[in-house]
């Protein structure tokens, strides 16, 4: 589909034993691990950041046992961000106060590293491309390659210099081909392929649906002397209420860097809730301004993460294909870490790529394995939070002490039907404060992503009813789009064609690619499709 | 004909650039790093040139450490058939590039110098304009328009009037300009192709070395912060305010 209508000529074609979609810590732990089993095997990794970590955003505290098996002797030649853990803190927010809560079990991080993980990507692909893997970012797979006998035999490159028609310009390149026996999904959260293999192929149909949240990044330069390099801190509490799911993190890094992020749950009901906003209104509770003043932002950024876990965890393997790290959805939410699962599942990959050279028998072989024993023991504890804060913590604790060992499962339900229609729902008095810190407005945050395309190229934000838009969604909802996607690519603007009129407006080239609004948008009417490779964020460092 | 093109490693277009805490410098750490625009466009020029059956050879060099490999990677990868990596970790002066490309020039016996009229780090634009003097050939700057005719180039450039256009013998040094043409995608089987293309690394010192004393620096300062602005309801405001601060 997102093919241009440029010449139907052969496309050229490269042949590879294994491509990796995604070269985020999953896919990369896969070629890396595949190249140290078998040099001989052909891997390649396709990217659609302009470079490797350009569209990662995470935390990140991480857990650095798989990095020991993968990169022996990692500690002496860490990643260029590499702080060790030193203290954890966990806070309860009300508007002006603080109360320092004990922390849970699965939030100790003793023994962990805070990292930029999109700088730990890009050295981990440094070790990838020095073992033989050829690393292309800068390329987006736009389209599943299915073979004769209707497998997964690799994917195929997005075409370049196509106008926004989908004619084609002088620079048009049409994308090649990339055949593969083996092609591996790593997209990440929400990935674009792997959504639509996971419709097609039904891997989704013996599990609950997928559910996810929203995070928002900023990195900041503080004054000096205000960070406590090591210091872990997460909050709950305000500015959310306590029937939205979710909080913040403060990680203390070295150079007088702090980096700060909100995630919060897309199961929010109300329809007129801002994400974006409650995140600039956390940085204006006492304890983040008094961090904040004085200081300079560096980078921003958005990105969605799985939080299904356990029950909503599809079948990863297709015929010709396998999903792994977070575009399978193996977060692990209590803990907020999906790192280490994608590392461990990339590497599991490999491994299952090298001795049966098929994806096959890939499924039973994660079930079996430690990444899903982590996650069938904390299947509980995000769902207990549907019922409000409370009753999620009290969860939380019986869940933890029992192992997860109750005989019981609580079930997920889909992210966009949780949205309230704008008629039955009365939003709480959220109390919000005027704000100072910069970034003003979304617009503003969105030039600190450094967020670039080209614009004259075909929409990127496939809304597959458009009447609804203006009829249906502006009457219920009011149009959430333009609330939910934290880069204000959306927008309601009056129709020139048509008086008196609303019409929908796609500012696509300010999109940070954090796939919120395919996952929110209560009619499902959304779909992200990829742009033209190397298009996108420049995130520095988050 | 062989044409020399100059690639200079720089902090993306893209990138907000951010002055140092301590003031000595630009924060290159973590930033993306290019080919400078202007730089790209010269070689876009250069493969056109090749691919006219006007030159035989498009050799790219740039002047760094091994960082600067990854951008020869990225010229090669667009169709040059070499790269040059004239090895050196310092900061260069405009002067210094110049004697540089001055002896490539001729060591190759190269029939253009194509650069970037200027680059976006610090944006000199000297450097083709000095190696030409060097050299003692002609020079064409701006260029929007290249036009080869076996021992000349026609040249159309930007100046402040409007265009200009110089007819100059080779071997000269070509400037480029944002409009020369728009540079191509780079093709994924050339990314593999350039990894087998020749790269050779050669010291700065057999080139000339230094210029000699280079200008330092005192301390680079982001500029101030705008305060923030004022709405007047209409001119009468506006005229009350201007006045009020003592403008007007
Ligand atoms: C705000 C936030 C905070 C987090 N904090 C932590 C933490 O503290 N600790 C922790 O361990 N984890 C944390 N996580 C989770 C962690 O970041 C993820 O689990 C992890 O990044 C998943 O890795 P992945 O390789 O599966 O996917 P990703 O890291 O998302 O990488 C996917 C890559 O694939 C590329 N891609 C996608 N589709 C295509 C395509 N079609 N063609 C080409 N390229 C494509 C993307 O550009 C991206 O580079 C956090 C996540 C978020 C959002
Ligand atoms: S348009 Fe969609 S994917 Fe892009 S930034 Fe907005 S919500 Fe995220």
């Amino acid at each position: 589909m997102s093919q241009s209508e440029a010449p139907e000529t052969e496309r050229d074609v490269m042949e590879y034993d294994v491509v990796v979609v995604g070269a985020g810590p999953a896919g990369l732990a896969c070629a890396l691990r595949l190249k140290q089993l078998d040099a001989d095997l052909m891997v390649a990794v396709i990217e659609k950041a302009s470079e490797i970590g350009a569209h990662i955003l995470s935390g990140a505290v991480i857990e650095p046992q798989p990095l020991d098996e993968l990169v022996p002797g990692w500690r002496e030649a860490p990643p260029p961000i590499c702080v060790p853990v030193e203290e954890d803190e966990l806070f309860y927010l009300g508007k002006d106060s603080r109360r320092k809560l004990p922390t849970p079990p699965q939030q100790k991080n003793h023994g962990n590293f805070i990292v930029s993980l999109g700088a730990t990507c890009k050295w981990l692909a440094d070790h990838a491309e020095a073992a033989g893997v050829d690393v292309f970012p800068g390329f987006a797979a736009s389209e599943v390659r299915l073979t004769e006998s209707g497998a997964v035999g690799g994917v195929i490159i997005g075409d370049m210099g196509v106008d926004k028609s989908g004619a084609p310009k002088d620079s048009y390149v049409q994308g090649i081909e990339i055949h593969a026996k083996v092609t591996v999904l790593s997209e990440g959260c929400r990935g674009h392929l792997s959504k639509q293999l996971i419709r097609q192929f039904e891997l989704d149909q013996d599990c609950d649906p997928q559910t996810y949240g929203i995070g928002m990044k900023e990195l900041w330069k503080v004054a000096p002397g205000k960070a406590r390099p090591g210091l872990v801190q997460h909050t709950l509490g305000w500015p959310l209420d306590s029937a939205i799911y979710g909080g913040s993190f403060i990680y203390h890094l070295d150079g007088d860097r702090v980096a700060l992020g909100f995630v919060c749950g897309l199961d929010y009901a109300d329809p007129d809730f801002v994400p974006f906003e409650a995140f600039q209104q956390l940085k204006h509770h006492p304890m983040l301004r008094d961090l904040l003043e004085g200081g300079e932002i560096i980078s921003s950024g958005a990105r969605a993460l799985v939080e299904g876990g356990f029950q909503s965890l599809p079948k990863v393997e297709l015929p010709g294909a396998m999903l792994i790290g977070d575009a399978a959805g193996l977060l692990n939410v209590p803990k907020i870490k999906g790192t280490h699962q994608a590392l461990r599942s990339g590497m599991l990959a490999a491994e299952h790529i090298h001795e049966k050279a098929a994806a096959e028998g890939f499924d039973a072989r994660l079930r079996a394995s430690p990444v899903v024993a982590e996650l069938k023991k904390v299947r509980n504890i995000r769902p207990g939070f549907n019922k409000g804060l409370w009753r999620g913590l009290i969860t939380a604790a019986i869940e933890t002490v029992t192992g997860g060992a109750l005989p019981r499962t609580l079930s997920n339900h889909a992210d966009h039907a949780e949205l309230a229609r704008r008629a039955d729902f009365q939003a709480p008095d959220r109390g919000w404060v005027d704000r100072s810190l910069p970034p003003r407005d979304r617009l503003a945050s969105v030039y600190f992503a450094a967020t670039e395309h080209d614009e004259d190229q075909p929409v990127h934000l496939q809304i597959l009813e458009p009447e609804i838009c203006t009829t249906r969604c502006t009457e219920e909802y009011g149009n959430p789009c333009t609330r939910f996607c934290p880069a204000h690519v959306y927008e309601m603007v009056e129709d020139e064609a048509n008086e008196g009129a609303q019409r929908l407006q796609i500012n696509s080239a300010n999109c940070v690619h954090c796939k919120t609004c395919d996952i929110k948008d209560p009619y499902q009417v959304i779909n992200w499709v990829t742009p033209e490779g190397g298009a996108g964020p420049n995130y520095q460092n988050l | 004909m062989k044409i020399l093109v100059g690639i200079k490693r720089a902090v993306d277009y893209n990138v907000r650039v951010r002055v140092k805490s301590d003031g000595s410098g630009v924060e290159t750490d973590g930033v993306k790093m290019s080919v400078n625009p202007f730089d790209e466009i010269a070689l876009e020029e250069a493969l056109r040139i090749k691919e006219a059956g006007k030159a035989d050879e498009v050799i790219v060099v740039s002047i760094g450490n091994n960082d600067v490999q990854q951008q020869l990677r990225t010229g090669l990868a667009m169709g040059a058939d070499r790269a040059i990596q004239v090895e050196t970790g310092d900061t260069l002066q405009p002067l210094t590039v110049a004697r540089v490309f001055k002896a490539l020039a001729e060591r190759e016996g190269a029939g253009i110098v194509l650069l970037g009229k200027q680059a976006i780090d610090d944006d000199c634009n000297q450097v083709g304009q000095m190696t030409a003097a060097l050299w003692g050939r002609p020079q064409a700057t701006f260029a929007s328009k290249v036009v080869i005719d076996g021992t000349t180039a026609t040249v159309t450039r930007e100046v402040d009037g409007g265009l200009e256009t110089l007819e100059v013998d080779l071997p000269a040094v070509i400037t480029s300009d944002l409009r020369l043409n728009e540079p191509r995608f780079v093709k994924l089987p050339d990314i593999m192709k350039a990894k087998r293309k020749p790269l050779d690394v050669v010291p700065l010192d057999e080139l000339g070395g230094h210029a000699g004393a280079a200008p330092a620096t005192g301390r680079h300062a982001a500029p101030a912060p705008r305060s923030r602005g004022v709405m007047v309801g209409d001119t009468a405001a506006l005229v009350a305010e201007l006045k009020n601060r003592g403008l007007v």
